[in-house]
């Protein structure tokens, strides 16, 4: 995908002028965050320990990074005695190629997909139609977005959570040619009545994978609405196409992990569906693909092992932190510019293009962590962020007028008798700028404050000197 | 109890007489306060926007001016996690720093979590006949668990009824420089803010962090709200004077 990351601050005045789209993210705010609330509150009126499981899943996970290779070893081994074939990628382009050549290989003409944000970051549906293959969205969402021209996901697992009901009647009326629905029941129908010759013609599935389970090689899915079902079983090739931070040890620990991730994501107990896929198609078995490939990607995540955003790694995908995210609360997934927005989305994506393709992401964030206490896997996002901005001081790519601006201003504050005096003029000046009322509507030194809010004045006098003042 | 107050940059250029409200709480507590007269900022400004080596400097300078109190006391959440929690991380390359860091860590607090839980203040020197919704900013909430704290404190004026907004705990949108880097995304946030306030009616929002409160008032001002009060819980606690 297209990175669009340096527009963030254009395409974040455009999220806020849309006032469609700031109704839907206030709907669905609302949604996420209170599923999840009641979720782990329940867990705990059943006697769980919601923390507790918190720290275990942490744990599981950085138990994998600490040997990852050693644990794709074993998934590799465990998958291949069950008849997968498993390659490994290096990047978008590579994920590109395996998949085309699959597909040639076993004559695809058509291939339905469940959803994967790792084709999203490779943009595997564009390679795919160059090659004369036809890519069939099926996750309902996805499959809106596909109809909608190809339009990028904004949520990592609602991925049309910007749009209303209104709209997607619209699109399906336009697109479907057929008379304008406008009950949830009977759009879904109609995405199903569309969707259901697809699978019956498609020769090769693609999914995702939540997770990876070395000890048995299988893949587990996570899905609500039961197209990844169809897709994974019906056609004769599936391909899994995951990162190589997925992988996990045993079925104890995926049963640990589902969860955390299932009330973290959607506020559910489970998911409507949880499938765990092992093996071809056995010759007593009566479904199951004839052909299971692995693809399994690096993009960017074998550098981040043993560096100081390993945390990162951990991310199971539950978009818990961009819904409790006040940012992405307010502008909505698409302003990000690339595949991953919120929290996670806002150290991956400088850490997955490159710092300098992200300038603003890091400080995207009031740093007030309310994301960090809902990560199911602990990962301390705000901690990350901070310091993707060191490594930007240090790699000079903030603005000039910034660096300058804190260094002066942090020598000024080393020197406390220059520090009192330049206090006491800035206070001054303040308040000239005020006149005499008790707010500066426009603020030159910091013209962004007041674009949508005013500046208080400040009292008059600085502490340092009424103190001065008062003491005998 | 000899503490010192560190007043905070934000206290010191806006608002003084939170700084003398402060003192006033503290003393009615039973403590000798003294103020370090060299103290400017904690640092975090500059430890937030990736300028490691700046802040390491401002930190070293609290750590002289504040390591030989018993207590420092903070009217600012932020700023107390700051000192808290950060400095020895900051200063973890210098095993001497490091170790200054650590002694002085712990033995740093917000104003409300200091005046309940150590100094156990029980008669507080203010009066305030009103209603309160109060607002939990983030870095004392979240890192510091500041949120009985307040509401205990404020349990003890007679004249005051607190009202909860709803989604008291989230963000106001203010987070340091990033409500001057973009203006625009803040000013939203802490619009919402102001309309989970407004929904208690109450007369004034209260809260712990200036930074928060400058945000919340100045939005609320825009929004041609002029009668809602916003103030810091020390200027509620000691009375305005
Ligand atoms: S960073 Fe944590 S909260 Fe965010 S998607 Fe990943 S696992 Fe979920």
């Amino acid at each position: 995908m297209q990175i669009r990351s340096m527009f963030f601050k254009a395409n974040a005045s455009s999220a806020l002028a849309n006032p469609v789209l700031q109704a839907n993210l206030r709907t669905s705010k609302g949604k996420f965050v209170d599923k999840r609330r009641t979720a782990v509150a329940d867990f705990q009126a059943e006697g769980g320990d919601f923390e507790a499981m918190r720290v275990a899943a942490a744990e599981v996970r950085n138990l994998v990074l600490k040997d990852l290779d050693l644990w794709l070893e074993k998934f590799e081994a465990a998958a291949t005695a069950r008849g997968a074939t498993v390659l490994w990628a290096k990047d978008g382009e590579e994920i590109c190629r395996h998949v085309v050549d699959i597909a040639r290989r076993h004559g695809v003409k058509k291939a339905v997909k469940s959803k994967s944000m790792l084709s999203e970051e490779a943009g595997l549906n564009q390679a795919l139609e160059a090659s004369g293959i036809a890519p069939v969205e099926t996750d309902l969402g996805e499959y809106i977005l596909q109809i909608n021209d190809n339009e990028p996901p904004s949520h990592i697992i609602a991925p049309v959570v910007h749009k209303s009901l209104d709209e997607v009647a619209d699109l399906f009326e336009k697109v479907h040619k057929k008379p304008r629905k406008t009950e949830i029941p009977e759009l879904t129908r109609e995405a199903r009545e569309a969707l259901r010759q697809h699978f019956l013609d498609a020769d090769m599935g693609i999914s995702g994978g939540n997770f990876l389970v070395a000890e048995t090689g299988s893949v587990a899915l996570v899905t609500n609405e039961g197209n990844g079902r169809m897709v994974t079983t019906l056609p004769r090739v599936h391909v899994v196409v995951t990162g190589i931070e997925k992988v996990i040890p045993t079925l104890e620990d995926l049963s640990l992990l589902l969860r955390v991730l299932i009330r973290s994501a959607t506020g559910q107990h489970i998911s409507n569906y949880v499938s765990l896929l092992t093996g071809v198609k056995q010759p007593a078995e009566h479904d199951g693909p004839e052909h299971l490939y692995f693809v399994l990607v690096d993009n960017g995540r074998a550098d981040l092992v043993a560096s100081e955003f390993q945390d990162m790694l951990r991310c199971i995908r539950c978009g818990a932190c961009m819904n409790h995210c006040p940012v992405y609360q307010t502008i909505g997934g698409h302003a990000y510019g690339w595949v991953y927005p919120g929290p996670m989305g806002s150290v991956l994506t400088p850490l997955y293009q490159g710092l300098d393709k992200a300038i603003d992401l890091p400080h995207a964030a009031t740093l007030c962590n309310q994301c960090g206490v809902v990560c199911p896997v602990r990962i301390p996002l705000p901690e990350l962020l901070r310091k993707l901005r060191e490594q930007q001081v240090d790699k000079n790519l903030r603005p000039w007028l910034e660096r300058l601006a804190l260094k002066t201003w942090a020598w000024v504050a080393s020197k406390p008798k220059l520090y009192a005096l330049g206090t006491r003029f800035g206070v001054r000046y303040l308040n000239w700028l005020a006149g005499g009322s008790d707010r500066i509507r426009v603020l030159g030194a910091a013209p962004e404050w007041t674009l949508g809010r005013d500046f208080p004045a400040p009292e008059g006098r600085t502490f340092r000197e009424l103190y001065a003042a008062r003491k005998p | 109890m000899r503490i010192a107050l560190f007043v905070t940059c934000l206290v010191d250029l806006m608002r003084p007489r939170i700084g003398f409200a402060a003192i006033r709480l503290l003393e009615a507590a039973g403590c000798e306060v003294v103020v370090p007269e060299t103290q400017t900022c904690c640092g975090q400004p500059a430890f937030n926007s990736g300028d490691r080596a700046s802040a390491a400097l401002l930190a070293k300078k609290v750590i002289i001016e504040f390591e030989g109190y018993e207590y420092v006391v903070a009217p600012s959440g932020s700023c107390a996690d700051q000192i808290r929690n950060e400095y020895p991380g900051l200063l973890g390359d210098d095993p001497e720093w490091h170790g200054r860091a650590a002694a002085l860590a712990s033995r740093v607090h917000e104003l409300t979590d200091f005046l309940v839980n150590v100094a156990k203040l029980d008669k507080l020197p203010g009066e305030f006949a009103g209603s309160i919704t109060y607002h939990d900013s983030c870095a004392g909430l979240r890192s510091l668990g500041i949120k009985r704290q307040p509401r205990a404190l404020l349990a003890k004026l007679p004249g005051v009824e607190l009202r909860e907004m709803p989604g008291a705990e989230e963000c106001c949108g203010f987070g340091g420089t990033f409500s001057v880097k973009f203006g625009e995304i803040s000013a939203a946030i802490a619009g919402k803010k102001c309309a989970n306030a407004c929904t208690t009616e109450a007369d004034a929002i209260v809260g712990g962090d200036l930074g928060c409160l400058l945000n919340i008032e100045g939005k609320l001002r825009r929004m041609g709200d002029e009668k809602t009060r916003v103030l810091h819980i020390a200027e509620v606690l000691a009375g305005d004077r």
